[in-house]
């Protein structure tokens, strides 16, 4: 119990994904520039990377490594994932149509998304135990939408100070992120 | 548009990290070394311009419905292809790019490249978009790697530049330093833009 407590807390705040892994900054910079589209989005890559770490783990496991084509590794995840994500689209699509009005747009947006595909080959990689890995893509979507929507809220507020012109748009947002990294780097000897 | 110009247009014109600002999570996460950026570049490239070359002759053949899943199914042949003939020649840089080399299949820059570019012209246009694109990808990798080892490491391709005295500023090769060095760039680049003007 105590081992999976510090997955979590090591993915959400010190091995944090976006901030110092360096996985799903395009998201991280595209949809952070409202709240409400931060969560949705931190609702999105949550749902999709929890089950699709899952279902690589079993895959994996059960087929990759039982038939010694291990190699396939990438071309097999980025499938997986890619149709889970038209297949959860599809879900959400016929069972909530309000879910999925608020989360419509970012479901495509996420095969594309590295973190997805980074945790479930980060999973297998650590070799994790199936519960290990389940906790661990857990804890990396929680540090996702975390990182995300703190963005989001100083993002909104710097809409409104007064940004040197050259700075305006992706440079500040940028040199914002690196003061966040700075702050979760802080979080190290926390373990 | 004559080749030449399909070949510059991805360095500075176009530059898919600079201009386009696509591609960014593995130009923040391996640009600590030039020698990691250089070995970066060089795998994007590769991929990239085999993927180029691929869609290009294959365009005709693949219905349109289902050609992003097609593109993805092609582009991570080629990564894998590129992640094996790594691990066997270039141990030491497979082992410090890591999960990275992987996960070139979800660069947005390549599947951009494949969708805007490949599909839709023919074999030789495709090949010089490839190569100029890549080296575009692989100057920018250089230029942030190198900022952030000189003043992060205080050497340039491992060899040291200021002598045992020199206090390097470590926090340049930790996370934030990736972030500040990017934003410090994009923010030059508009001020010669707007100077420009």
């Amino acid at each position: 119990m105590k081992d999976l407590f510090i997955i979590i807390v090591s993915a959400v705040l010190i091995h944090n994904i976006i901030l110092s892994q360096f996985l799903g900054v395009c998201p991280f910079l595209g949809v952070s520039k409202k709240l409400s589209s931060a969560l949705g989005m931190g609702a999105a890559v949550t749902f999709v990377m929890v089950l699709a770490s899952t279902i690589t783990w079993i895959i994996q496991h059960f087929v990759l490594a039982y038939y010694e084509i291990e190699y396939l590794q990438t071309i097999a995840f980025i499938l997986v994932i890619a149709s889970l994500v038209q297949f959860v689209e599809m879900v959400i699509r016929k069972f909530s149509p309000a879910l999925y009005k608020s989360l419509g747009v970012y479901l495509p947006l996420i095969t594309t998304n590295c973190a997805v595909l980074g945790v479930a080959i980060l999973n297998v990689q650590t070799e994790y135990t199936f519960v290990e890995g389940l906790f661990n893509s857990v804890g990396n979507a929680l540090g996702f939408t975390l990182a995300l929507v703190l963005f989001a809220g100083i993002r909104e507020r710097l809409e409104l100070a007064d940004i040197p012109a050259s700075l305006q748009g992706l440079p500040i947002a940028l040199i914002t992120a690196a003061l966040m990294s700075m702050a979760f780097l802080g979080f190290t000897g926390l373990l | 548009m004559s080749l030449g110009k399909e070949f510059t247009k991805g360095i500075i014109r176009e530059n898919p990290l600079f201009r386009l600002t696509l591609g960014l999570c593995p130009s923040l996460a391996v640009t600590t070394s030039v020698e990691n950026g250089l070995g970066m570049g060089a795998a994007f490239s590769a991929v990239l311009l085999a993927s180029n070359i691929t869609i290009a002759l294959l365009r005709k053949i693949i219905p349109d419905s289902i050609r992003i899943p097609s593109f993805i199914v092609i582009i991570a042949t080629f990564v894998t292809l590129i992640e094996m003939i790594m691990h066997a020649f270039a141990p030491d840089l497979f082992k410090s790019l890591g999960i990275y080399i992987p996960l070139i299949v979800v660069n947005c820059v390549i599947l951009g490249r494949a969708e805007a570019f490949a599909s839709k012209n023919s074999l030789m246009p495709s090949i010089m978009d490839g190569l100029g694109m890549g080296l575009g990808f692989t100057l920018a990798l250089v230029i942030i790697s190198a900022f952030r080892e000189i003043l992060g490491a205080g050497t340039f391709y491992g060899i040291p530049l200021f002598g045992a005295s020199a206090n390097p500023a470590l926090i340049m090769i930790l996370p934030p330093g990736g972030f500040i060095t990017m934003g410090i760039i994009l923010a030059l680049m508009n001020k010669f833009q707007h100077d420009a003007k």
